[in-house]
Formats: structure tokens, C-alpha cells, sequence
């Protein structure tokens, strides 16, 4: 079932939570919510689950396959939704964790008890927690416990699944394991899917589709690789890792960065306006200093060859750090120490000049 | 090596005569005792005094207290109006403690603060102020009785005081354990299709149980053993309006001793009652909040 929403704003007091912002889920994809903090991600999920309401305007509407959802109570909207830090309910034990939205059903919609001993058991298993249905939420790990959120709201059928930071409470280990499993149990179930995340990795990873949010608004939707290698602006792109940034000034149709310029294809049309190079640190090469490529002069402050890549950081002659990862091989080949003088060019990066935005390579 | 030397040497000595904080033995016991002599004395004794009393004619006479109408009279207006004060303040409590921790309101604080007011308030001025609202003196006395309706020197009365002066009791206990428990779970519920009442009886009330039966024991003892605010709307009508505790000054002010003291060994016996309750209740509260840290969690990891 596919989610549209349409001009929906969200206003606390004098803060804006959500300005204006329409979104597009089409049916069985699995879609992330990306964004820092206070962006207003988990306010839109919330919004689409029915547990928040928004500023009431002629044009805002949350569609579910087409059809108006906005005046129906949450539990009408059929969402599965899982929450940051699960809400399990403490005193019920796995097993009626996960009946419980079949059990308060009214009399007619209710499935008979042995249904309901047939669904959970699937979902259990779904799940891999059949042994352990008797426990309570305490008794379970941090993962077993979002396991159990996960299959607590497909029991009711969702017509759409909703995940508030589905993995945000729990170790980077169990973390990785889990996503992965997530993906795959979407795979198979292809319940359209939107989960809230602030970490760009799990995004990457998990989603089909990312929704890059800042400050209340949507910044770009794209699949994992169009944000990630054709960022709409740097905000996207300086979210979506790390990245090296360079402030400068356009003059005379190129963008000039200290002895780094760069001349986009077509030029640049207004002189003075200010420009940001943003370089990803595996797209910096370091070169012997004597070389003459354009580039920036540096010196080598430490390097970090513990971990799947080399990190360099360098500080240039005008005092800006930079940061370069390269292969291990690559570092074999031409080895870097602290207090050698080098020049640092790049192999790719991105141009924001204004709204003006163009690749360079 | 003379230093490692002397710490060996000194250590069997310091455990002979510190204390796990590091105090002299004399210290502990000095201050144990000084605690149980006084409990003893203010305490233990008055209780015992309570129960020898009332036994000094005999068992025989210490029942023939029970049998007399007033006595009766009394304890059966103590057990209505805790049995209307009590549930009032659980139904009270529980609003107010759902209202507290789950919603944001204005004027919030200045709720919480009027649930301390009978905390903060003497029961005697809570009497007077019902006195002085209902009585036929007071604000509404004139056309309370021009209606024909009696509440100061009543029953009302005396269950409108009661319901006052217990009311922070349930409320106290709930606010605390609602607001720690956050709203998640009944969210949750209601996303899964839960309606409003399903999600108070199946959700809210099994994860404050416990806390509101000590709220309810709590409530019930001082209901019961309320003596300030009853007397004053009370009048002392004997066999009328007199609850036990008035009833147990009547008879000790008639120099009826051993009836008073027989009378007020039914109080204690509630009071040891409540405090054994209060006990075994507060015991599973614990148990209940410190359960995720004595079991171990199993980790799974990639699965």
C-alpha cells in the first residue's frame, strides 16, 4: 500500500517541526527517513501513524493507496508501528506481546483463539524467538526486544509498517545484524516500509529509497546511490559522510580555493558569489610536493593504518585540516609519516556555488 | 618493605573494630541502640500499654466492649465511610496521577501542588473549612437547609472530610511510577487498535497495580484512623456520628478505660494489619521495578 503525503506542516509554539513537506512511499518499497536530529523525521512518521496531528490547512492530506486517512483515529489506520525504545508491554510476556492487537479486536473481527495460537507462532518464528515466548520484555536482550516490537506490529496485518530508529538503542554489533535481517524480512514480506534513522550507513545499507530531511524540510529523495554520488546540495551531501569542505570565492568564471581552482565545464556566471568544494576523503590522492597538479599544500599531522583504511589527517599551509582515506595497498605503495610536506589533490569532488550546483571531475 | 609489612600487620586489627563504613564498633552498636530504645520507648510500649489495657478485666470483658450498641455503631460508620472514601480517591487518584503524567497542560504544577494541600494543612482546619462552607452558619448551610439537606454534624460530613484528607495518598503514589513509565506503551496499544478503555484496563492499570494497592492501603488506614478533621463536622452524636477513633475518646473522657482501650486495640490491630500488607506490597513493588536487573539478558548476535 502506497503512503503520499501532500503539504503537511507541524508547528510547536514557535518551532517549526515540519514545513510544508510532501513525500511518496509507492507500495512495497522500504524507505528510510534520514536526517540529524530535530529535522522533524520522527514528527512526519508519527504524523503518518495518526499519533500526531498537524497544523490543519485545506491542502495537507496523509493518503494511504489513495484514500484520506488524515481524520482517522490510529487504530482505523492499520500502521504497524515500532517504537524507538520498543513500549513493550512490560508485564506480558512475549506471546501476548504479539497477540495483543488480534486479542482487543470487537467480538466480530476478533479470530478465534486458536487462530490467534496459529498467527503468533508464524510471527514467532518469523522472528526466530519461538523458544522464548514465555519470557517477559525483561528478560529479553536489546535485539530480542525489537524482534518482538517488529512482529507485535505485523500481527495486525499493516497495511503500512512504520520504524521510529528501529536500531538506535542497540550495540553496533547486534545493530548490523539486525539490519540486515530487516532487509531480507522485507524481501520477503514487501510490506511498504518507512523507518527513521539518523545514521547514513544504515540507510545506505537497508533502504531502496532514502529521504535526506534537514530543519523541517526534505533536502532530496533518491536511491541510495543518487544521494550519495549525485548529492542535491551540501547539506546532502556533508550528511551522507564525511567529507572535506572547502570555503572560496568565484572569480573570473572559476571557483578559487587557495592554489586549488576549479573550472566547471560552462563556467561560473557570477563573479564574488562564494563557493563550497566539498571532497569525500577517499577522493584526495596524495601526491610527493614537488609534483605540479593542482592541488593544496600540506603537511602530515598523523596517521591511523589500524582499521580498513588508512586515515591520514593533514593540516594545509593555510591551517585547514583535511582528512584522506586511502586503501592499504595504495598506502604500501607510497607509505606518508608525520611532519612530511605533500601536495593533496583531488580525483573527484562537488561544486555548491549559491544554488548553483555542478559536478567537476 | 617495612611498608607492605606494616599494612599486613595492620589489617586483621582494622576489621576487628571498623564497620563495613569504616566506624569503631562502639559507634554502631551505640547507635543502634540508641534508635531501638527509642522506638521502644515511644513505639513498642504505647502498643503494648493499648493491649494490656484493654485485656486488664479480663477476655470476657475486653469482648463484652464489642457488644455494646455504640461501639458497634461506631466501628460499622468507620467501615462505610472508608468503604466510600477509599474508592472515591482511587477513581480521584488515578485521574489526577493519568492527567499529571500523561498529558501537558497548563497549570500542571499547580495541580500537584493542590494534591499536597491536605499534606500541608492541619485535619482540624480541613474540618473547619467544610464547617464553614456547609454548616448552618456557613456560605451554603442556609440553603443546604432549606432543602432538607444535613451534611456538617452527618454522615456527609464526615465521609466529605475523610475523602480530603485522604486524597493525596493514591495520587502520591501513582505520579511518580506514571511519569517514569512514560506514555510508549499506550500509544502502542492504541496504534495496534486498542480503544481508550482497553488500553487503560489492559495496559495503564496492570503496570501501576501494585503501587495503587499501597496507595490504597495507605489511604484506607488513615481513612479509618481519622480522628482532627471527622471531629470537628462530626458533633459526637453517639451512635450517630462517631467513628472509632471519636468513639475511643468519648468512652477514655467517661473514664471507661477498659472499653476505650478495647476500642482503640481494634485501630492497632488495623494499623499492624496495614503495616504487615504495606510490607509483603512493598516488597513486590520492588521486585516488579528491579526485575530487568537480576535476570540476565542472552544476547544474540547476526542472527
Amino acid at each position: 500500500m502506497s503512503i503520499e503525503v501532500r503539504s503537511v506542516s507541524k508547528t510547536f509554539g514557535d518551532f517549526v517541526a515540519l514545513d510544508n513537506v510532501s513525500l511518496d512511499v509507492p507500495d512495497g518499497e522500504l524507505v528510510a527517513l534520514l536526517g540529524p536530529s530535530g529535522s522533524g523525521k520522527t514528527t512526519l512518521l508519527r504524523i503518518i501513524a495518526g499519533l500526531e496531528a498537524f497544523d490543519l490547512a485545506d491542502q495537507s492530506h496523509i493518503l494511504f493507496d489513495g484514500c484520506d486517512v488524515a481524520r482517522q483515529a490510529v487504530g482505523r489506520r492499520r500502521v504497524g508501528f515500532v517504537f524507538q525504545h520498543y513500549a513493550l508491554f512490560r508485564h506480558m510476556t512475549v506471546y501476548e506481546n504479539v497477540a495483543f492487537g488480534l486479542r482487543v479486536r470487537p467480538r466480530k473481527a476478533r479470530p478465534a483463539k486458536a487462530e490467534i495460537r496459529r498467527r503468533v507462532r508464524e510471527l514467532l518464528q518469523l522472528i526466530q524467538l519461538e523458544s522464548l515466548e514465555n519470557r517477559y520484555p525483561s528478560q529479553l536482550s536489546g535485539g530480542q526486544r525489537q524482534r518482538v516490537a517488529l512482529a507485535r506490529a505485523l500481527a495486525i496485518q499493516p497495511k503500512v509498517l512504520l520504524l521510529d530508529e528501529p536500531f538506535g538503542a542497540l550495540d553496533a554489533k547486534v545493530r548490523q545484524g539486525l539490519r540486515r535481517w530487516l532487509r531480507r524480512l522485507h524481501d520477503e514480506i514487501h510490506v511498504t516500509s518507512l523507518f527513521v534513522t539518523h545514521d547514513q550507513e544504515e540507510a545506505l545499507e537497508v533502504a531502496d529509497r532514502i529521504v535526506v530531511m534537514n530543519e523541517g524540510r526534505i533536502e532530496q529523495v533518491g536511491t541510495p546511490d543518487e544521494v550519495f554520488h549525485q548529492p542535491a546540495n551540501a547539506f546532502v551531501m556533508d550528511f551522507l559522510g564525511n567529507v572535506n569542505l572547502f570555503h572560496g570565492r568565484v572569480e573570473s568564471g572559476r571557483a578559487v580555493f587557495g592554489s586549488l581552482v576549479i573550472d566547471p565545464p560552462g563556467g561560473l556566471q557570477i563573479d564574488g558569489d562564494t563557493a563550497r568544494l566539498l571532497i569525500r576523503p577517499h577522493d584526495l590522492e596524495i601526491h610527493p610536493e614537488g609534483e605540479s597538479l593542482p592541488g593544496l599544500r600540506a603537511r602530515v599531522t598523523r596517521v591511523q593504518s589500524a582499521g580498513p583504511v588508512v586515515k591520514i589527517e593533514l593540516v594545509t599551509d593555510a591551517g585547514q585540516p583535511i582528512y584522506v582515506e586511502m586503501a592499504h595497498e595504495r598506502f604500501r605503495e607510497a607509505p606518508r609519516a608525520a611532519g612530511e610536506r605533500v601536495l593533496v589533490a583531488p580525483r573527484d569532488s562537488r561544486l555548491f556555488v549559491e544554488d548553483y550546483t555542478n559536478g567537476s571531475a | 618493605m617495612s611498608g607492605s609489612g606494616n599494612r599486613r600487620l595492620a589489617r586483621p586489627r582494622s576489621a576487628a573494630t571498623l564497620g563495613a563504613a569504616g566506624d569503631p564498633l562502639w559507634v554502631k552498636w551505640v547507635i543502634c541502640l540508641a534508635s531501638l530504645a527509642f522506638l521502644g520507648v515511644f513505639l513498642l510500649v504505647p502498643l503494648v500499654a493499648v493491649f494490656t489495657e484493654a485485656l486488664r478485666k479480663g477476655v470476657g470483658v475486653y469482648f463484652e466492649s464489642f457488644r455494646d450498641r455504640d461501639a458497634l455503631a461506631a466501628i460499622r460508620l468507620t467501615l462505610l465511610v472508608a468503604g466510600i472514601a477509599v474508592p472515591l480517591n482511587v477513581v480521584f487518584g488515578l485521574a489526577a496521577s493519568w492527567a499529571i503524567a500523561k498529558f501537558e497542560f497548563r497549570g500542571k504544577s499547580l495541580l500537584i501542588t493542590l494534591i499536597d494541600l491536605p499534606f500541608a494543612v492541619s485535619p482540624v482546619i480541613s474540618g473547619l473549612i467544610y464547617v464553614l462552607l456547609f454548616g448552618l452558619q456557613g456560605w451554603l448551610g442556609p440553603w443546604l437547609a432549606a432543602h432538607g439537606v444535613q451534611i456538617i454534624f452527618a454522615v456527609p460530613g464526615i465521609v466529605l472530610a475523610t475523602v480530603f484528607v485522604t486524597f493525596p495518598f493514591v495520587a502520591r503514589e501513582l505520579i511518580p511510577l506514571m511519569q517514569e513509565q512514560g506514555t510508549e506503551e499506550e500509544e502502542a496499544a492504541l496504534v495496534l487498535g486498542a480503544g481508550g478503555w482497553q488500553t487503560f484496563r489492559r495496559v495503564t492499570l496492570p503496570n501501576v497495580k501494585w503501587a495503587l494497592l499501597y496507595g490504597v492501603i495507605l489511604c484506607n488506614a488513615r481513612a479509618m484512623g481519622e480522628f482532627g478533621a471527622v471531629s470537628v463536622v462530626s458533633g459526637h452524636l453517639r451512635g450517630r456520628t462517631n467513628t472509632m477513633p471519636l468513639h475511643v475518646e468519648i468512652l477514655y473522657n467517661e473514664y471507661n478505660f477498659v472499653a476505650a482501650f478495647a476500642v482503640a486495640s481494634l485501630l492497632a490491630v488495623l494499623a499492624l494489619v496495614t503495616l504487615v500488607w504495606k510490607t509483603l506490597v512493598e516488597w513486590q513493588t520492588q521486585r516488579q521495578r528491579q526485575e530487568p536487573a537480576f535476570v540476565p539478558a542472552i544476547e544474540e548476535h547476526g542472527s
